[in-house]
């Protein structure tokens, strides 16, 4: 019994890097063992506490790649390098894979950076990685060059504008990839539920394993307050997601079609 | 499963052991979800009559002794209601929820005991198997002032305004602060005002944990209620001291773990066992490892009917 880590441990901010015009990528100065998928609660005192992914833990420090989104996220912008934060973490479930996977990851908007921590991982495991990442135009992109420079990996880019790479959707370049002859054991996706929903759809067709990435409205990030439940299980998404098989997922009737509020209201996607 | 099968306020629960309130409960689905992992009945998040905002996080903190939380009651109000609680009620009438026959408790909480009479009434109407009036949070203190459970006279009105207004057709459970130097007295008031039941206890304290690094409070509320392995010698005994002051039938909430911590409780007095922050602790799954074991407890000590162990301690 006892989970040790469910009180904040503050610690301070190390480096803080400009990853494009609306994220930047905070390193702090403690590793909790974080596996890629899951994620971590960051704690402002006295202002809130909000889940992030975990973009990154090699065992001695941790990364959150953070988009500036809402008044949590402005007062983090403030902050700078010697300052101190709270984590709590990690939660919920990790990507599954297996070792040799011939894999690709296909992340919309901010979903590259958890994507990069797990295409890091995989590689060291024998797995190959196509790594497929989609944004509104290039302003918008993640993590290109970084995952560039990993062993067995191709980077792919698709942006709505064609301001960089192939013009259109990151779900449409990979069907064109499969068009080539591209063979996978395994995609695994983070991005806007629709978008996720339409690479598990391109899974079902190609007979392959999909894992997806659940958000929701998280609070307590350890199975008990109920905001992140979904339809139609009923379970925490906290516990039994983010990470997600898409069979699981699809069999949840609000998966790709609606969240809930922090009251409890649907809205739809 | 019969063995563990009980009867209170004229409602049969397929085991003692309730999900409490204020532990996950959100939706309908859910309370589904946390039935299939072997809850004999599950208590709803408190309702309102309308939109209440909730704390921001932290609002829950965790430690191998105690959970601490100031979660502020959010809850969408009452049409949300009406939707979550119609969804739990039809999936209790498929076969697989027949399987389980889980009632559900509707928790309700109000401003005023005006509110509380329409909520209740409201409620009513969606028919769950009880209603359980929440007088006692310690989280919204700053927002209404001191709970009703902590003053006999307001207690006592709240329970008689929603038995008058829900005409004796459900049966009535009010959930009782520890927070009170006068638990009987409490208790005897709100049994005289009609009440069918009661649910001892909500959460002790406020209690705080301070963050020794910024020496800043945790919980964005500062304060909040203190549950978990810590309370449950103080709930034993208050449970206890009610048992030989009322007759009306009590949900024993606080601390409960295992299935030796609910027989526990039984004995002190209560009839059903809540369990909330035991979720944290053993996962959804408590429901059926405590279930389990308490069934192995009743076998191995020849007990043939649970209601034989509730209050045992007073007639040894």
């Amino acid at each position: 019994m006892g989970r040790p880590h469910d009180l904040p441990r503050v610690v301070k901010i190390v480096d803080i890097k400009e990853e494009n015009a609306q994220v930047r990528t905070f390193t702090l100065d403690l590793s909790v063992g974080a596996h890629p998928g899951q994620f971590v609660l960051l704690w402002i005192p006295r202002l809130d506490e909000k889940p992030f992914s975990v973009a990154f833990d090699d065992g001695q420090k941790l990364e959150l790649s953070i988009a500036k989104v809402g008044p949590f996220t402005e007062a983090l912008f403030e902050k700078k390098v010697g300052d101190q934060v709270g984590i709590r973490g990690p939660f919920g479930k990790p990507f599954y894979y297996e070792l040799g996977d011939r894999l690709a990851t296909i992340g919309g908007g901010y979903g590259a950076a958890p994507l990069y921590f797990l295409a890091h991982q995989a590689v060291q495991k024998g797995c190959t990685v196509e790594f497929i990442v989609g944004g509104r135009s290039k302003d918008h992109l993640l993590f290109i060059e970084r995952a560039a420079a990993l062993p067995s990996t191709q980077v792919h880019v698709s942006t709505d504008d064609g301001s960089q790479g192939f013009k259109g959707y990151n779900v449409q370049l990979l069907n064109q990839l499969f068009d080539e002859g591209l063979a996978l054991d395994r995609l695994i996706t983070v991005g806007p539920e629709r978008m996720m929903k339409a690479v598990s759809d391109v899974a079902l067709e190609k007979n392959l394993e999909c894992i997806v990435s659940v958000e929701r409205y998280m609070k307590c990030g350890f199975g008990i307050c109920g905001q992140c439940v979904i339809d139609e299980s009923g379970m925490p998404t906290c516990m039994e997601g983010p990470a997600m098989d898409h069979k699981l997922a699809r069999r949840q009737k609000e998966f790709g079609q609606y969240h809930r509020d922090a009251l409890g209201k649907k809205h739809s996607f | 499963m019969t063995l563990l099968a009980i009867r209170v306020a004229n409602v049969d629960f397929p085991n003692p052991l309730v999900l409490a309130s204020g532990i996950l409960g959100v939706t309908g689905n859910t309370l589904k979800w946390v039935v299939q992992n072997g809850a004999g009945g599950v208590t709803t998040k408190s309702i309102w009559l309308k939109e209440h905002k909730g704390h921001p996080n932290p609002i829950v903190l965790g430690t191998e002794h105690f959970l601490l939380n100031a979660v502020g009651l959010p809850d969408a109000g009452l049409e949300k209601a009406k939707e979550e609680i119609a969804t739990y009620l039809s999936w209790a009438e498929t076969e697989e929820g027949r399987s389980f026959k889980a009632p559900l408790i509707a928790n309700i909480v109000a401003d005023t005991a005006d509110h509380f009479a329409e909520t209740a009434e409201a409620i009513a109407e969606l028919n769950p198997a009880m209603i359980e009036v929440n007088i006692s949070c310690p989280n919204v203190e700053d927002e209404f002032g001191k709970p009703f459970a902590c003053d006999r006279n307001q207690a006592a009105h709240v329970t008689k305004e929603v038995k008058r207004r829900t005409g004796g057709k459900i049966p009535i459970f009010v959930k009782l602060s520890p927070n009170v130097s006068n638990i009987v007295e409490i208790a005897k008031a709100i049994e005289d005002a009609g009440a069918d039941g009661l649910t001892a206890f909500n959460t002790f304290g406020p209690g705080m944990c301070i963050d020794i690094e910024t020496a800043q409070p945790i919980l964005a509320n500062k304060v909040g209620g203190l549950s978990g392995p810590a309370v449950k010698p103080l709930v034993v005994k208050m449970i206890y001291d009610l048992y030989k002051a009322v007759k009306i039938p009590m949900i024993g909430t606080g601390g409960v773990m295992t299935g030796r911590d609910a027989l526990e409780l039984m004995m002190a007095g209560a009839t059903l066992v809540g369990v909330g922050s035991g979720v944290y602790y053993r996962g959804a799954e408590i429901f059926d490892l405590i279930a389990n074991e308490m069934r192995e407890w009743c076998e191995a000590h020849g007990v043939k009917d649970l209601q034989e162990v509730v209050g045992r301690s007073h007639r040894v």
